[in-house]
């Protein structure tokens, strides 16, 4: 075949053209965030005292954390399928969520005795924590990297990881309803592992699944 | 008016009718586009120190990669800073196939993309014998169409299937025609 062969096939396909990838990876969270949701209600389920808990400044800010942290994560893989972004400039928005875990652990160690601090970040939950974030975040995942393959993504580990990231974020969001730890340290500490097993998977799928 | 369109804007319109629909003016942007992507990949392959024999092969997989991915490009951004990443990628990737691993700056590709004279180059060579192994209907469609250089009217007059049908295998078969570039050598 020549090139002009070929060139002239592709201009008599000109017309077919898939949807843009945000609305593809926008389904991705739709359809993998209600397939979270369904996991977390079956295997866990929210806290008994959660009316109580809505007026405990700590237990809201792991929402605010993680819903900040899954958002600039999901802005930053739609970014990643498109060949031209720059992902530098969308990384500064990592920023954000970063700049609210440090101020949430700077208010957490000036207002906790230094005795406590060891107490609260091992918590009693991190095992869970550990096991059931990467579990609840296995359907948003394939989701998106399923969305994902349809796109560009010219850093494929980048993208996977990325995808990874968004999706331990999200499903870090509906264990904080289950977890009855709330000290900024332990979220720090083992919310933090959790989407890193996460993230690291995610970049290893990328590897094998978002070339094209 | 009257001024000088530069040469990406002129290209992003072509690519713009092309999403419209537009078979005459996406045709004119291949056209445009190859030789520059040929130049591209000559260097490319050049500064890898592969064998730059090979530049239309990656020319014929870049701009099915450009086909297949366009609906990743944003019609209100610029149209070069996107090919040269898909240019890029496809390069990389080509290169990696064959083991070498090399460094491809994207600046150059870019000075390339602009400097480059896209009058359209008549290329005889026949590279791609990938085409050729396209199995079933599929591969029937996009061989009427590409070596016969047929419309999709005649190629479904020609196989007496409806013009609905030779759209959808022609696309699914030039999908299968990038899936198996990537194959090869892998």
């Amino acid at each position: 075949m020549k090139t002009d062969d070929l060139i002239h096939a592709l201009a008599q396909d000109a017309a077919m053209r898939e949807p843009s990838p945000n609305r593809a990876i926008g389904i991705a969270l739709v359809t993998g965030g209600l397939a979270a949701a369904a996991v977390f209600a079956m295997l866990l389920g929210p806290r008994d005292d959660i009316p109580m808990a809505m007026h405990e400044l700590r237990f809201v800010f792991k929402f605010i954390l993680t819903g900040s942290l899954a958002a600039v994560a999901v802005n930053m893989a739609a970014g990643a399928v498109r060949p031209a972004t720059s992902m530098e400039r969308r990384g500064w928005l990592l920023l954000t969520p970063l700049a609210l875990m440090v101020t949430a652990l700077a208010f957490e160690l000036l207002s906790v005795p230094r005795d406590a601090w060891m107490e609260r970040l091992v918590g009693t939950n991190w095992l869970v924590c550990l096991t059931y974030v990467p579990l609840i975040s296995i359907a948003p995942l394939a989701a998106m990297l399923l969305a994902m393959r349809r796109g560009a993504p010219t850093r494929p580990v980048l993208a996977g990881a990325l995808a990874g990231l968004a999706s331990g974020a999200l499903a870090a969001m509906f264990y904080a309803a289950h977890c009855p730890d709330d000290s900024p340290l332990f979220v720090a500490v083992w919310y933090g592992l959790a989407i890193g097993i996460v993230t690291a998977a995610g970049a290893l799928a990328g590897h094998r699944l978002l070339r094209w | 008016m009257g001024t000088t369109k530069s040469r990406d804007d002129e290209w992003a319109d072509w690519m713009r009718a092309g999403i419209a629909g537009d078979t005459v003016a996406y045709r004119r942007l291949l056209e445009a586009l190859s030789p520059v992507l040929r130049q591209m990949a000559r260097n490319g392959l050049a500064r890898a120190g592969a064998s730059a024999g090979d530049a239309d092969d990656v020319v014929q997989e870049t701009l099915l990669a450009i086909h297949l991915k366009r609906h990743t490009w944003r019609p209100d951004e610029k149209l070069g800073p996107w090919i040269a990443g898909i240019a890029r990628y496809k390069l990389i990737d080509n290169l990696r196939r064959r083991g070498k691993r090399a460094e491809v700056p994207i600046e150059p590709m870019i000075e390339t993309l602009a400097d480059t004279p896209a009058e359209p180059e008549v290329s005889v060579e026949d590279v791609s014998r990938l085409v050729d192994g396209l199995p079933g209907r599929q591969g029937e469609v996009v061989r009427a169409v590409a070596i016969s250089q047929r419309s999709i009217r005649e190629a479904a007059a020609g196989m007496s299937l409806s013009e609905g049908a030779v759209r959808v295998l022609l696309h699914r078969g030039l999908k299968k025609l990038a899936a198996q570039y990537r194959m090869e050598n892998a």
